[in-house]
C-alpha cells in the first residue's frame, strides 16, 4: 500500500534542523522548543501510521512511498523510496518516541549551554537521518541515512569541541565508523554486481539465484558495517570515547538508536543471511564475543557513562547474537533492541541527572549514598537496572532470556558455546550493573563538600519516569501472546528452530536467575559490605588493568593499524619527495645543464658564428657527397 | 671551352670569400668577401644554365644581384653607423649583446 505521509516523518525533523541551523542566533530563544515540537510531530505521524498499519490485514501492512526517481541508467533504476513495514515501524516509534523524550530532557539538561540551539539542530538532524536509515526501501537509501547518522554522531560527540580530547573522541568514532561504512558500500557493490539490484525487495527475490559464495561475501561485508556502527568486536573501541558527548546524546545515539542500526541491517538482510550460513555463524560469534567483551570492560570502569557504554556494547552483542541465530532469533533480537532502548536510555538519562546534581562528576567512586538526595533518579535508574539484569517481570527478563534460550537451542557445539557465553554474560551484567547502582546510590557518601546533590527539574525526570515505565512493561507487552513475534513475522519469517530443544524455557530462566543472583551477591559483598576507596586501587590483577584499558583494544589498534599506517604514510611521503619530485626536478636540471652547455657556443663574435655556418655547410656537403658516392 | 672550368673558378672564388669572412676582422673586408661569395654563386648558376641549356640559372642570378644590391645598401649603412659611433670597423668589437 502506498501512503503519502511517510515523507513527513523525515521532513519534519529535517526541516527543524534546517531552520535552527540557518536562522542562527535569532532562534536561540525558541529553538529548543521548535526542535522538540518537530520531533514530537514526527512521533505523532509515526503513531498514526502505526495505527493505520494495525487496521490493515497482516499481509498488506507494509506502506510504501516513492519520492522521486534517483538514479536511472539504462535498465538500472533506483528510486528514492520509503518503506514502512512491520520492522521499520518498530524503529520509527523507538527513534521518534525516545528521541522526543530526550529532546524534552535536553531542554533542561542543556539549559546553561550557550549553544543549546545548535545542539537541538543536530539532534533533529540525527532523528531525520536515523529515520531515513530505517525507512529507506533499498540499500542505497539506507546508506544515505547510515552516513547521515555517522555525521550526526560525529557532530554531537564533538559538541564540546573546545576540549581537544572530546574533538579527538569524535574523530575516533568517525574513523571507526568509516571502516564499517566501507563494508556497507562493498556489500552494496557486490549485491549490485551479482544480483543487479540494490532494493530490499529485489535482493530478496533474486537472492536464491546467487551463489552461496557471493551471498557469504555480502553477508560478511554487512557484518563489517554492523560492527562499525554498532560498536561490535573488533571495531568497538570508539564507543567508550564517544561518551565525551553530552549525556542526552549518549542516551539517544550511543544507547537507544544509532548503535542498534547494525542489528537493523542484519535483521533487514535476513534473506541474505538465511542463505549464507557461514556469514550467519560469523554474526553469532561476533555477537557472543562482544557481549563478553563489553561486560568484562564494564566491570572495571569507574566512569559511570563509560560503564554504561560498555554495557551498551555488551547488550548489542546480545542483539547481534540473536540476529545471528537466524529466523528463530530475529524477533528476539528486535525485542531486546526495543526493551534495551527503554532501559538503557533511561539509565543514561539517570546518569545525566546524577552528573547534573554532582557538578558533572562522572567518577562513581566520588558518588555514594545518592538515593536520599535523588529519589526519582534512583527509582527510575533502579527500574532500568532490574530490567537490564533480567529480573522478572521487567523487560530484560523476557528479551534476554529468550536470546539465551534460542542460543542454546541452536544445536550442537555451536548452541552450547553461544548459550554458555550468553549465560556468562548475564552473570557479569548482573555484577557490573549492581556495582554501578551500589557505587552511585548506596553506601556512604564519598563526595567532597563542594558538591550539592539535588534532584533534577521536572523536565528531566519526567522523561526518565516514562522510560522507566517502558522498562517495566515493554517486555511483558511484547511477549504477551507472542505479539512482537507475530507482528514481525511477515518481514523476518519467524520459524521456530527445528533442532530439538536442548533446554526448556523454564530451565534457562532458572539458570539465568541463579547466575544473576550470584553476580548481584558478589557485587553486594564487594562494594556494599566493604569500604569503597575513593581512588581506584592500583594493586589489581593484570586482568583488571586490561579491562580498565578497554581490554587493550586501543593498544592493539595502535600497534597493528595506526603505527604501520603511519609508517606507510611516511614511506609514501619519502617516495613522493624523492622519486616523483626527484624525476620532475631531474628533468628540469637536465634542461638547465644542457642549456648552460649550449650557451658557451654563443660567443657574440660574428666570425665564430660564420665559422659554425661554414662548418655546417661543409659537413652537409660532405654528407651528401658520401651518400651519393 | 669546358664549362667545368667556370665551376672551378666559382669554387675557388667562394672558398676565398668564405676564408675571408672567417679570417678578416675589418667589417668592410668581411662585407666584400660576402659579395665575393655571392658572385661565386652567380657564376655557378650561370654556368649551370649554360650546361643545361635553359634560363633558370640566369633568372636566379638576376635575383641574387638584386638581393646583393639591397644588402649592400643596408649593410654599408650599418657599418658606417657603427664606425661613426665606435671609431672602429672591427667585427670582433661589435659583440655588445654578449658582454
Amino acid at each position: 500500500m502506498t501512503s503519502n505521509s511517510l515523507v513527513y516523518l523525515i521532513a519534519l525533523p529535517l526541516f527543524g534542523a534546517a531552520v535552527l541551523l540557518l536562522s542562527g542566533r535569532r532562534s536561540d530563544r525558541w529553538g529548543h522548543i521548535f526542535g522538540t515540537l518537530m520531533s514530537a510531530g514526527s512521533f505523532a505521524v509515526g503513531v498514526s501510521l502505526f495505527l493505520k498499519m494495525l487496521g490493515n490485514p497482516t499481509g498488506e501492512r507494509a506502506l510504501t512511498q516513492k519520492l522521486f526517481s534517483w538514479i536511472s541508467v539504462g535498465s538500472f533504476q533506483v528510486d528514492a523510496g520509503l518503506l514502512a513495514d512491520q520492522l521499520s515501524i518498530c524503529f520509527v516509534l523507538l527513534i521518534t518516541g525516545v528521541g522526543t523524550l530526550i529532546h524534552v530532557y535536553s531542554i533542561a539538561y542543556m539549559s546553561h549551554d550557550l549553544d543549546r540551539r545548535r545542539f537541538f539542530a543536530y539532534l533533529n538532524f540525527f532523528i531525520a537521518a536515523m529515520l531515513l536509515l530505517v525507512l529507506g526501501d533499498s540499500y542505497l537509501n539506507l546508506y544515505v541515512g547510515w552516513e547521515g547518522v555517522g555525521l550526526a554522531s560525529y557532530l554531537l560527540i564533538g559538541f564540546w569541541n573546545q576540549k581537544p580530547t572530546y574533538a579527538t573522541a569524535a574523530k575516533k568514532a568517525f574513523v571507526a565508523n568509516r571502516v564499517g561504512d566501507m563494508g556497507l558500500s562493498l556489500a552494496i557493490m557486490i549485491a549490485f554486481a551479482t544480483l543487479g539490484t540494490v532494493s530490499f525487495q529485489g535482493v530478496k527475490e533474486h537472492a536464491s539465484q546467487a551463489s552461496t559464495g557471493s551471498l557469504t561475501a555480502i553477508g560478511i561485508m554487512l557484518l563489517v558495517a554492523a560492527t562499525g556502527k554498532s560498536a561490535q568486536f573488533p571495531l568497538q573501541a570508539w564507543l567508550g570515547d564517544a561518551m565525551a558527548g553530552p549525556t542526552p546524546v549518549s542516551a539517544l545515539i550511543h544507547a537507544a538508536t544509532m548503535v542498534t542500526a547494525g542489528v537493523y541491517l542484519i535483521t533487514r538482510s535476513n534473506f541474505i543471511f538465511d542463505l549464507a550460513p557461514t556469514a550467519q555463524l560469523a554474526v553469532a560469534i561476533i555477537g557472543a564475543i562482544t557481549l563478553l567483551f563489553g561486560a568484562i570492560i564494564g566491570m572495571a570502569k569507574d566512569d559511570i557513562k563509560k560503564a554504561l557504554a560498555a554495557s551498551t556494547m555488551s547488550q548489542i552483542g546480545y542483539m547481534v547474537l540473536g540476529a545471528g541465530l537466524g529466523p528463530a532469533g530475529y524477533a528476539f533480537a528486535i525485542m531486546h533492541l526495543l526493551t534495551h532502548g527503554f532501559f538503557k536510555a533511561g539509565m543514561f538519562l539517570g546518569a545525566g541527572s546524577v552528573m547534573h546534581g554532582m557538578n558533572d562528576e562522572v567518577n562513581m567512586r566520588r558518588y555514594g549514598g545518592l538515593r536520599k538526595f535523588m529519589p526519582i533518579t534512583f527509582a527510575t535508574f533502579g527500574l532500568g537496572y532490574l530490567a537490564i539484569i533480567g529480573v522478572p517481570p521487567f523487560a530484560g527478563f523476557y528479551s534476554k532470556d529468550k536470546i539465551i534460550e534460542v542460543a542454546f537451542n541452536a544445536g550442537g557445539v555451536k548452541g552450547i558455546a553461544l548459550g554458555t557465553a550468553a549465560l556468562l554474560g548475564a552473570m557479569i551484567t548482573a555484577f557490573y550493573m549492581t556495582r554501578v547502582v551500589i557505587l552511585t546510590f548506596a553506601g556512604s557518601k564519598r563526595w567532597d563538600d563542594k558538591a550539592h546533590p539535588h534532584e533534577s527539574p521536572f523536565l528531566m525526570w519526567a522523561p526518565m519516569v516514562l522510560l522507566a515505565l517502558g522498562s517495566v512493561a515493554s517486555g511483558f507487552f511484547f511477549t504477551h501472546g507472542n505479539s512482537l513475534r507475530n507482528w514481525l513475522a511477515p518481514v523476518v519469517e519467524a520459524t521456530p528452530s527445528h533442532e530439538g530443544e536442548l533446554l526448556s524455557p523454564a530451565v534457562v530462566s532458572i539458570l539465568a536467575l541463579v547466575l544473576v543472583a550470584i553476580g548481584v551477591g558478589y557485587a553486594i559483598i564487594k562494594y556494599l559490605l566493604n569500604e569503597v576507596p575513593q581512588v581506584a586501587p592500583a594493586d589489581v590483577t593484570v586482568f583488571t588493568k586490561a579491562a580498565r584499558k578497554d581490554l587493550l583494544q586501543d593498544n592493539f589498534n595502535e600497534a597493528v593499524f595506526m603505527r604501520p599506517g603511519q609508517s606507510l604514510t611516511r614511506g609514501l611521503q619519502v617516495a613522493d619527495t624523492k622519486l616523483i619530485d626527484g624525476a620532475v626536478h631531474g628533468i628540469a636540471r637536465l634542461a638547465i645543464g644542457s642549456g648552460n652547455l649550449l650557451r658557451k657556443t654563443q660567443t657574440g663574435f660574428v666570425r665564430s658564428y660564420a665559422m659554425w655556418i661554414l662548418a655546417g655547410a661543409i659537413a652537409l656537403v660532405a654528407t651528401i657527397w658520401v651518400v651519393t658516392l | 671551352m669546358n664549362p667545368a672550368n667556370y665551376l672551378y673558378v666559382s669554387a675557388l672564388l667562394f672558398t676565398i670569400g668564405a676564408i675571408g669572412v672567417v679570417v678578416r676582422r675589418n667589417a668592410i673586408v668581411v662585407f666584400m668577401c660576402v659579395e665575393l661569395m655571392l658572385n661565386a654563386c652567380n657564376l655557378a648558376f650561370v654556368t649551370f644554365a649554360r650546361i643545361n641549356g635553359n634560363l633558370d640559372g640566369q633568372v636566379v642570378a638576376f635575383f641574387t644581384m638584386v638581393v646583393a644590391a639591397c644588402e649592400v645598401v643596408v649593410g654599408l649603412a650599418i657599418i658606417v653607423t657603427i664606425y661613426r659611433s665606435r671609431r672602429s670597423a672591427s667585427v670582433d668589437d661589435a659583440s655588445l649583446l654578449k658582454r
